[in-house]
């Protein structure tokens, strides 16, 4: 059983290279280069000193004993916080600029939700000196705007996306767009397990550095060879897949993915795909999202700007339909009240889209001694204002 | 195997063909029957309907806004389907059908190509199917019934490229003056000019239809130069918006033809 992508790039039924004609030549000029460039000695070398000076990785791997406690098992997080730039995103967009270069390319664009990937792509434009435009929905502008500034800090133009929901997803159909009217030195730095072959499998395979790191970590650390569990927060899914890419094929491991429920996913308010997806054709792939009977994309709702998506990869739909993967729904309030107890009995305040993985632990039933990794893929600076406001009217409430 | 349609057969009769893109159910919800008679009585050459969807990515601003608006009407491919079928018998212009891949889908592949058939559809342009999937699961309906596979081509296509499309698609093939999405305001036609006697000199099995940045009297007389129809999408939509859509049709198709 192979979980990976095949010759023609797919998953079972899910995946695929579904673009216009006007992006045919980059998506074959990728597809034909990327392995080759991602396995070469010179970018390997490149990247890995860069992963280990720039981005600060190894990161660590972390008992969090009061947590555990709470749980009812021995919960290790594996701290993608600690990254460089707050969050496991710089992992892909090191590996796909070092790549964009060495194709040719003079500009990148990128889309982002909460603004970690735009962030983070900012972040190695300037570090490698490219142009860079970042693509963001405007309510998320206003949700996330010290991200904003961030990358305008970096020299990063932002634009705007003000059609449809305003959000990542529009944030992605705005960088396709000026992809599709610029396409000649531009490359497309996508930030999830998403998008048109290969873009899901080059990104899986950047992303894999948090799960080699584990390989080694956990024997060391928890004294069993593997462990029981690797749970991770999925919005497209870069931070789960790199979680769990090398576990895939070690059936005693469970792979739990936690989806964002927002309001519930009996509300319209939800952004769990697996719950209430289909299958279908979005953004150049086939996979599951959130849509109508007619086939129109439906618009995803999350207190979280990163899983604020209809869909997820076509990788993890495959693990879902194959159900190598288990898959949970954790609404906004269960996430925010995750997020407030980590921060105060393990001194971690974590991005809102990780809280998600944490707050997933209650749904699940483990013994004691089982051995819980828990990715938590980014800080929770960026949310510091949800907090606040969710803490207040809490102590409303309360008083 | 070769079909046969009102589509192939226009391109074969008549020289200089002028065809107008609407988007189904824009600016009202029965404005797409009301805009197709229109045509008729302005003598059009063939006429593209745009199946609106929420995400399409190969639409600038001003086909975008008229998607949302058509979705926010209701318009489906269900709902599509009955206004043509009502209307098909009071128009003799051929029909293309655009749109994204995704409903078509939901539709059911079979199904929604028997319905094209039934309604009086010509030929379909989907630009998010590619050419192996078109192969794979669409090519065997299509010749099933009688449709006509569209395919773009781009001034990014490599010629080998151009001509495996060129032999797979019918009816006429859709050449995108630039690589842009609808409505783009930074490009013109004239800068196409060097690709356009590029695809003029290949040995093409399919006569040529020019999309992309044609607005004027002026562009359409020069799409012609290059190929046999000249396609005309944003500018016309903005029209629609502006006026009354049966005045729309009159003074629009006027002011782009000189007889």
């Amino acid at each position: 059983m192979s979980y990976q992508v095949n010759q023609h790039g797919f998953y079972g039924p899910y995946g695929g290279a579904y673009v216009p004609e006007v992006l045919y030549p980059n998506i074959e000029e990728l597809q034909q280069h990327y392995q080759h460039i991602l396995r070469s000695e010179r970018f390997q070398k490149e990247y890995e000193t860069l992963l280990s000076q720039f981005v600060a990785r190894p990161t660590p791997l972390y008992e969090a004993r009061r947590l555990s406690e709470e749980i009812g098992a021995r919960i290790f997080l594996k701290r993608e916080d600690v990254c460089h730039t707050g969050s496991h995103k710089l992992n892909n967009t090191l590996g796909q600029v070092l790549l964009a270069k060495q194709l040719g390319k003079r500009k990148i664009i990128a889309e982002t939700g909460a603004g970690s990937h735009g962030v983070a792509t900012a972040t190695v434009c300037a570090l490698l000196n490219l142009e860079c435009c970042v693509y963001m929905g405007e309510v998320d502008m206003q949700r996330q705007h010290p991200n904003v500034e961030r990358m305008r800090l970096l020299g990063a133009t932002v634009i705007p996306a003000t059609s449809g929901s305003k959000t990542l997803k529009d944030a992605v159909n705005e960088a396709f767009r000026a992809w599709i009217n610029e396409p000649e030195d531009t490359f497309y730095v996508i930030g999830s397990v998403f998008g048109p072959h290969p873009y899901p499998d080059m990104v899986a395979s950047l992303q894999s550095v948090i799960s080699k790191e584990l390989r080694e970590q956990i024997p060391a650390i928890t004294g069993q060879q593997l462990p029981d569990y690797v749970v991770a927060c999925v919005g497209g899914g870069s931070n789960a897949i790199g979680s769990f890419y090398h576990f895939l094929d070690e059936p005693s491991v469970q792979l739990i993915a936690a989806e964002a429920a927002g309001k519930g996913i009996e509300t319209d308010y939800s952004a769990a795909a697996t719950f209430l997806g289909k299958q279908g054709i979005l953004h150049g792939t086939q996979t599951l999202f959130m849509q109508t009977p007619d086939g129109q994309v439906k618009e995803a709702h999350s207190v979280s700007a990163g899983l604020d998506y209809p869909g997820i990869g076509p990788q993890l739909a495959y693990l879902h339909h194959q159900k190598r993967a288990q898959f949970v729904a954790v609404t906004d309030k269960d996430a925010l009240d995750a997020a407030l107890l980590l921060s105060k009995i393990e001194g971690i305040i974590p991005a809102l889209e990780s809280a998600h993985a944490i707050a997933a632990l209650r749904q699940l039933s483990f013994a004691p001694t089982q051995v819980v990794v828990v990715c938590l893929s980014g800080r929770g600076d960026k949310d510091l204002e949800t907090y606040i406001n969710y803490r207040s009217t809490q102590n409303v409430f309360n008083s | 195997m070769k079909i046969s349609n009102r589509l192939i057969t226009t391109f074969q009769s008549k020289p200089s063909l002028l065809s107008l893109y609407i988007t189904a159910g824009f600016p009202k919800l029965t404005d797409t029957a009301v805009l197709l008679k229109e045509l008729q009585k302005a003598n059009i050459d063939f006429v593209e309907v745009g199946l609106p969807f929420s995400d399409s990515l190969m639409d600038g601003p001003t086909i975008q806004h008229s998607h949302q608006v058509a979705l926010e009407n209701g318009m489906t491919l269900e709902v599509l389907m009955e206004q043509l079928d009502s209307v098909r018998s009071e128009i003799s212009y051929p029909l293309v059908l655009m749109g994204a891949l995704n409903p078509i889908f939901q539709f059911g592949v079979e199904r929604f190509c028997e319905r094209c058939h039934q309604v009086g559809i010509d030929g379909v342009l989907i630009p998010d199917l590619t050419l192996s999937e078109y192969q794979k699961k669409f090519k065997k309906f299509y010749q099933k019934y009688h449709l006509a596979p569209i395919f773009m081509v781009t001034p990014r296509t490599s010629e080998e490229r151009l001509l495996e499309i060129d032999a797979e698609g019918s009816g006429f093939l859709y050449v995108m003056s630039s690589s842009s999405t609808t409505g783009a305001a930074n490009k013109t036609l004239s800068d196409s000019k060097e690709y356009l006697e590029r695809i003029q000199a290949l040995p093409l099995q399919n006569p040529k239809a020019i999309g992309f940045n044609i607005s004027t009297r002026e562009e359409v007389e020069f799409a012609h130069r290059y190929g046999q129809g000249a396609i005309v999408g944003s500018a016309f939509i903005r029209r629609v918006q502006q006026t009354d859509a049966s005045k729309a049709v009159e003074d629009f198709v006027k002011e782009l033809r000189l007889n």
